[in-house]
Parts: C-alpha cells; sequence; structure tokens
C-alpha cells in the first residue's frame, strides 16, 4: 500500500489530467488499480481531489475548489496539485 | 427445481500445506457448483496430507502409488478402487502424475472413468526444458534459458545472461541467485531434489501476475483470470491475490490456448515488465491451487472441465468480478491416531 500526500509547496506544472477510467475510488481515499492490483490510500485532502478528478473537473475547477474550501495560498494549492498528479502519474494511474 | 447430478470425482493434490496443492481449493469449487451431488473420492501420496482428513471436503481418501511406481500400479489400482467407488471422473493435479494418468485415459476410460486432459504432445510443449523453443515457434515472449546438466556449465550461462541468474529445478522450485557460488549451491540442492537437467533462466524483472484458465481441447478457451499475488511466501507461494482487468492477459491465454489446443485447466505463470511486456515464466499443465479464486468471481473452471469431461457442452465464460481477493490461512485440523493408523496401514480412509 502506498500513501498519497500532498506536498507542502510548489506551482501547478501539469494542465489537464483525467483518471483511468477503470480506476476505483471510494470517499475514504482508497484508490484500486484493477489493471494491476495495486491499492493506495490517500489523505483526506488527496481523496476530496480524486473524486474531483473523478467528477471530470479540470485542474482549474479543482483548485478553486480547494481553494473555497480551505485557507490556503493559491500557489501552494497548484505546488500540492503538481506533486499529487505526478505521484498519480508515477503509479499509473492517469490516461496519458 | 432440476435434480441436481449425482457424480463421483477422484482428485490428488491434497497436500493442504503452506505449498499448497490444488486439490482441496478444486473439491471446494466442485462443491459449490448447484448443478452437481458430488461425491469426493481423495487420491492420497502420503499419510499425512491435510485433505484425507477434512471429510466435509472429501468422502473417502484412498492412497495411490507414486508416479515413479509406473503407469500399470497406478491403473491397478485405480481399478480397484472404481470397483468400491464406481468412479465418473478424475481430476489429477500434480505436474509429477499427469503424464501416467494422460498414459492410461484410454483404459479408465474403457472403465468408464472419464479424465480431461492435454496430450503427452501439449504436456511436452509447454515443458520448462521446451518452453523456451515453444515461445520463439509460437511468438510468446519466453525468457532466454539454458538447460544444463552439470554445474560447470553455469559459468556458460551467466556469461551469456549477467547475474542475477534464475536457477529452476526440472519439476519444481527456482532461486534467484546474484554470484556463483549462490548458482553452484542451487543447482546442486534442485538436483539432489528433482534430478536433471537444471534449467538457468535470464532473470526478468517485474510483477508477477498469473493466468488460470481453461481449453476444450479445440482451441477454445472456456475461462481465463488473472490474478496478481499480493503476499508471497518465502516459498515462492501466493498467501494473498486479487483478480485483475486485463485483456492482454486474457488475450494471451487465448492465444496459448488457440496454437496448442490445449485440454483441460493450466496457469501461466507471467512476468509483467515496468514497459507493460508479459513474459511467460512458466505453464503450470493443471489447475493451481489457487483455483477457486476463479468460482468466487464467478468462473467456476473445475464444474466447467467436469462439465466438458462428461460431453456436456459449455459456453465460454464472459465475465468474472474483478477485484475478489482470496487471503491463505492455516489452522489445526484435530484428528486422532486411529484415523492416521487406518490410511498408514491400510491405505484408505
Amino acid at each position: 500500500m502506498t500513501a498519497l500526500l500532498l506536498c507542502p509547496q510548489g506551482k501547478l506544472k501539469i494542465l489537464a489530467m483525467k483518471l483511468k477510467s477503470n480506476i476505483a475510488t471510494s470517499e475514504s481515499g482508497f484508490v484500486f488499480n484493477p489493471a494491476t492490483g495495486d491499492s493506495f490510500s490517500s489523505n483526506p485532502v488527496a481523496a476530496e481531489i480524486l473524486l474531483l478528478l473523478k467528477d471530470n473537473n479540470s485542474l482549474k475547477e479543482i483548485k478553486q475548489i480547494i481553494l473555497s474550501r480551505y485557507e490556503v495560498e493559491s500557489s501552494q494549492v497548484e505546488k500540492d496539485l503538481d506533486d499529487f498528479l505526478t505521484h498519480l502519474k508515477e503509479n499509473n494511474l492517469l490516461e496519458l | 427445481m432440476t435434480k441436481k447430478r449425482k457424480l463421483v470425482i477422484a482428485v490428488t493434490g491434497l497436500n493442504n500445506i503452506d505449498s499448497p496443492g490444488p486439490g482441496i481449493p478444486v473439491v471446494r469449487a466442485l462443491r459449490e457448483c448447484d448443478d452437481f451431488d458430488v461425491r469426493i473420492i481423495g487420491l492420497s501420496y502420503e499419510s499425512l496430507e491435510p485433505g484425507i482428513y477434512m471429510k466435509e471436503m472429501v468422502d473417502k481418501t484412498y492412497q495411490i502409488p507414486y508416479p515413479s511406481a509406473g503407469t500399470e500400479m497406478l491403473l491397478s489400482r485405480l481399478l480397484t478402487i472404481n470397483d468400491v467407488e464406481n468412479l465418473d471422473l478424475i481430476i489429477p493435479n500434480f505436474d509429477a502424475e499427469l503424464y501416467n494418468f494422460i498414459k492410461i485415459s484410454d483404459k479408465l476410460k474403457d472403465a468408464g472413468i472419464t479424465t480431461f486432459l492435454p496430450s503427452v504432445d501439449q504436456l511436452d510443449a509447454r515443458d520448462k526444458i521446451n518452453l523456451y523453443s515453444f515461445g520463439q515457434k509460437f511468438d510468446f515472449k519466453v525468457p532466454e534459458d539454458k538447460i544444463i546438466y552439470s554445474v560447470e556449465k553455469i559459468s556458460e550461462a551467466v556469461d551469456e545472461f549477467e547475474f542475477p541468474i534464475v536457477v529452476k529445478g526440472k519439476y519444481y522450485e527456482a532461486t534467484v541467485a546474484y554470484t556463483i557460488e549462490q548458482a553452484e549451491k542451487a543447482f546442486h540442492r534442485l538436483n539432489a531434489k528433482w534430478g536433471l537437467p537444471i534449467i538457468i533462466q535470464k532473470f526478468i524483472s517485474g510483477n508477477e501476475i498469473n493466468v488460470a484458465a481453461l481449453g476444450d481441447g479445440n482451441g477454445n478457451m472456456i475461462s481465463a483470470v488473472p490474478m496478481r499475488k499480493l503476499y508471497i511466501t518465502d516459498k515462492g507461494k501466493a498467501w494473498a491475490g486479487i483478480t485483475l482487468q486485463d485483456e492482454s492477459l486474457i488475450e494471451l491465454a487465448q492465444q496459448f490456448i488457440a496454437v496448442t489446443k490445449w485440454k483441460g485447466g493450466f496457469e501461466l505463470e507471467i512476468m509483467r515488465t515496468k514497459e507493460g511486456e508479459s513474459y511467460i515464466m512458466e505453464v503450470n499443465p493443471r489447475f493451481p491451487a489457487w483455483i477457486y479464486l476463479t468460482a468466487a468471481s464467478g468462473q467456476n473452471q473445475p464444474a466447467a472441465l467436469t462439465k466438458m469431461a462428461l460431453g456436456e457442452k459449455v459456453e465460454p465464460f464472459k465475465n468474472y468480478e474483478v477485484g475478489k481477493m482470496f487471503i491463505r490461512y492455516s489452522w489445526d485440523l484435530i484428528t486422532n491416531i486411529d484415523q492416521f493408523q487406518q490410511i498408514s496401514a491400510f491405505g484408505e480412509l
């Protein structure tokens, strides 16, 4: 099991990303890739982002939603999202 | 409600131990099939195979001669058992016994006992010793190997493959060796246990995935369920696993069945590299020990094999549940000395 965590700082480099359609996510932040058998757990904010990605929200929309829900700098959200998406990509969870 | 068909089915592989045989999982799948009312006859080699004592699984067990005793002894014993039990079907579950069962399958048929097994040629084609050339012939990715009969030949293989290498026994077991000393030690250990030759295989790094599949003998695939091992014991056996959704693995099993016209159950052991390439590491010519997962996920392969063996037309399965998991556990089965004595002294229980 791999933990997907939001990192503390940075800028949003990846502009458009989509979770693979077969990836199963749950509100508790559990992620299952049925093609590889890999499973992951994510922290509550990452779980929110996963569900937003699953609902086909753009990264811009996700950023706005996170900013509206949490007291956080815009630049920080961008960096965290960027890092998180890199994690997802490395773990083969995103459409290429 | 339709009446369940009464069947007497004999199975081997009752060694439900840390490196388990497929017998008990096969029985469990058969017992869960709504179409049958089965009486299960266990065929054992040793007195401490746990399945002998699992009375909710196996109704009666008979010891049979080791494969090295030859086909005549085996046939004679099975016919004696048949006189009492009136067997409909035998499902052998060990690699090492398959050759003998295939050889006597016609004589068993004459006695009214059905089997559903590959031919000797099919068995030989996927043998570890022939697997690389089999892959070359039919365009499957198989790691390069060298078949060696003396320990001195290891260095030649190392020159070609570089460390690490995989040292494999003729029938079972494999060791990854990182030095010449480790490779030589593995050679001697595997030679002592399984005999020559020893297979030196190029090491392929990746995720180990297995596919349990069933062919009808005419090139059609009836079932294929891929599984990734989630927890592997020090003997390399799956202690937990999960069904996967991957069309390419299903297609690989389909291709294998199409070119071999495989009859019966088998298991593809696959190494999936980081680049997404699927190497066939081994083809086991019988159901794997995790076969119950196929039934649990919606494709009861032992039941489908039974129906085909009895001459029924079986339609290929289309779906299975992805993300279905198994986790093995151990359990201290309690029995009495008289039971042990019975199977040890009289060869039946």
